[in-house]
């Protein structure tokens, strides 16, 4: 995790917001860092997190992962993280008999189905333990990332109501958080994922969105993050709905600062 | 003055920050002081005596209408209605947040939130999904004034068929209309909630039509602000106005030109005269003739007509 984004989030591992769902986006940029932020953030938190990972695998995401200093093996082992991993999973759907329920059944059937089965598997994955004492703190879902299901052939309807059980489930009954990144196409005129976009913006809670500069790519300065709070439940407080700052990725930290004022610039 | 044709409008158009995800595209908006929503203007209550009472709010990521739909919601109660709300989004404690228990009491909330599609199959969610669910809205029975709210008009127009929402809508605000002994005072007033970004212009422009007023939420540096629409309760005539009258010219035909114009045949027009006329030219038909005058330097060779060119 980062530091100074939480410190612009205002949160910290002990302290963990309950009941969110928080939407990443990334627009002529790539906003993965934050997924990693994300998931390190609530191992880090003693959150329960079930990753569903569909565009890198596991080795990149622990490899990372050790960066900001955890062990995706390690939680993985101990029952703390639950791991989809999309791209080597999916070849099984293919090879096992029909009947067994697969959580990327869709890519099975020969018209756009819905998520059902993955809704099931987090489900699954995320459900208290029976036992009384809670061993975590309440239990996360990442996803890596929504806009692959769209290219997957799902609709965007399907997807929208897939986040929608999970919020009833893993947010609403089980009063856990949900953080999903969708790519924002921008200029090309993709009218599913816009659809996906903005429904996912009016369930948030928060929304995190990283874009590439307006004048173009920079050594020093990486991009521009936009944040923006939605839904609080206090209508009435005078907190910062929207701030913007930009940012420089290295290697092991994202540093961020207010527009204009990069170190390298003053 | 309002330039968009309607009146009570109160759109003072100044300019619009961008929005936040992705560029403009939204209305521009007016610029009035942020106030916290718990206070509605009379004007966009309907208009008393009119047959029904509907108001859509239209939201968007940045400046979301559903406490706008809340405050509309509280005003209704506080006036004494039943208020039955088809809740899709927001789960039911969220949405009675912020009510008092007066308010909360009057409310009746139909939770489509939990298991709208019914995949856990626990049996607990509402029969027949969602269309079903705003069916039986339509077939309630209870008296007096009531409103329903709908949160939201998105939901159900990405979820079922916009032509069936539309019919569906239609009922249930010409509801009155259906009850023989239906009193002047028993209306039934319909909110709903709409976000503008995730429908084209067609579906948005039925909903649009069906609603009496449109309250468009936005706002520009930081201040939101809502551009109210109303559109007065439109006259029906009696009997239709006959346009063929006053005119000045003659649409009319007399007998005698009436059967000129029946005997005349056209041109182009292929009967079974002309077919045998083209068949059979008959005596006095003149047939054509070709009149060939060669001149000095044509050589005429019939037995190798294209003597003359040079190949």
């Amino acid at each position: 995790m980062f530091p100074e984004l939480n410190n612009l989030l205002n949160t910290t591992p002990d302290q963990v917001e309950q009941g969110k769902l928080t939407l990443l986006c990334d627009a002529k940029t790539d906003g993965s860092f934050l997924v990693h932020h994300f998931l390190s953030f609530y191992l880090k938190a003693n959150c329960k997190v079930c990753f569903v990972a569909l565009i890198q695998s596991f080795s990149h995401y622990n490899i990372v992962g050790q960066k900001l200093g955890v062990s995706l093996t390690t939680a993985r082992e101990c029952g703390q993280l639950v791991f989809l991993e999309g791209l080597k999973s999916a070849v099984d759907v293919f090879f096992r008999p029909q009947e067994e329920p697969h959580p990327l059944q869709f890519l099975r059937e020969a018209n756009s189905g819905n998520l059902q089965p993955l809704y099931e598997f987090v489900q699954e994955a995320l459900k208290p333990m029976d036992s009384g004492e809670a061993a975590w703190r309440c239990p996360v879902l990442l996803v890596d990332d929504l806009s692959v299901l769209l290219s997957l052939g799902v609709g965007a309807v399907a997807v929208l109501d897939f986040v929608h059980y999970c919020r009833a489930t893993v947010c609403r009954e089980w009063k856990g958080n949900v953080v999903a990144l969708v790519h924002d196409s921008g200029d090309a005129e993709d009218e599913e994922n816009d659809i996906l976009l903005n429904g996912l913006g009016h369930q948030s809670h928060l929304i995190l969105r990283a874009e590439g500069l307006a004048t173009g790519f920079c050594k020093d300065v990486h991009g521009q993050l936009r944040i923006l709070w939605r839904r609080s439940s206090q209508p009435t407080a005078q907190r910062d709905r929207s701030l913007t700052y930009q940012y420089k990725i290295q290697d092991k930290n994202v540093s961020f600062f207010a527009k204009g004022m990069s170190p390298a610039v003053l | 003055m309002p330039s968009d044709g309607c009146s009570n409008s109160l759109a003072v158009k100044a300019a619009a920050g961008a929005q936040f995800l992705g560029p403009n595209r939204g209305p521009r908006l007016s610029k009035n002081p942020r106030a916290p929503l718990t206070e509605v203007p009379t004007t966009t209550s309907a208009h008393p005596g009119s047959p029904c009472g509907s108001a859509s709010a239209k939201d968007s990521v940045e400046w979301e209408g559903r406490s706008l739909l809340k405050a509309l919601i509280k005003k209704s109660a506080l006036c004494g209605e039943q208020v039955h709300i088809l809740g899709c989004e927001v789960s039911e404690e969220e949405f009675r947040e912020g009510f008092d228990s007066n308010i909360n009491s009057r409310l009746v909330y139909h939770d489509l939130f939990r298991d709208p599609l019914n995949w856990s199959k626990t049996g607990e969610a509402l029969p027949g999904g969602p269309l079903e669910a705003l069916r039986a809205l339509c077939r309630r029975t209870d008296p007096g004034p009531v409103t329903i709210a709908l949160d939201s008009l998105s939901w159900l127009l990405l979820h079922l068929p916009c032509t069936t929402l539309c019919q569906t809508l239609h009922t249930l605000s010409r509801q009155d209309s259906c009850h023989g002994d239906s009193s002047p005072g028993e209306q039934v007033h319909v909110l709903g909630l709409l976000h503008e970004e995730l429908h084209g212009p067609g579906p948005l422009g039925a909903l649009s039509s069906l609603a009496q007023t449109e309250v468009t939420l936005s706002g520009a540096l930081g201040q939101a602000s809502a551009h109210i629409l109303y559109r007065r309760p439109q006259q029906r005539p009696s009997h239709q106005m006959d346009p063929t009258t006053h005119l000045t010219f003659n649409l009319r035909l007399s007998k005698k030109e009436r059967e000129a114009k029946d005997s005349l045949t056209l041109p182009f027009q292929f009967s079974s005269e002309k077919q045998q006329a083209l068949l059979c030219p008959g005596l006095g038909q003149p047939t054509s003739h070709i009149f060939y005058e060669p001149d000095a330097y044509d050589d005429l060779d019939q037995e190798d007509p294209d003597d003359d060119l040079d190949v």
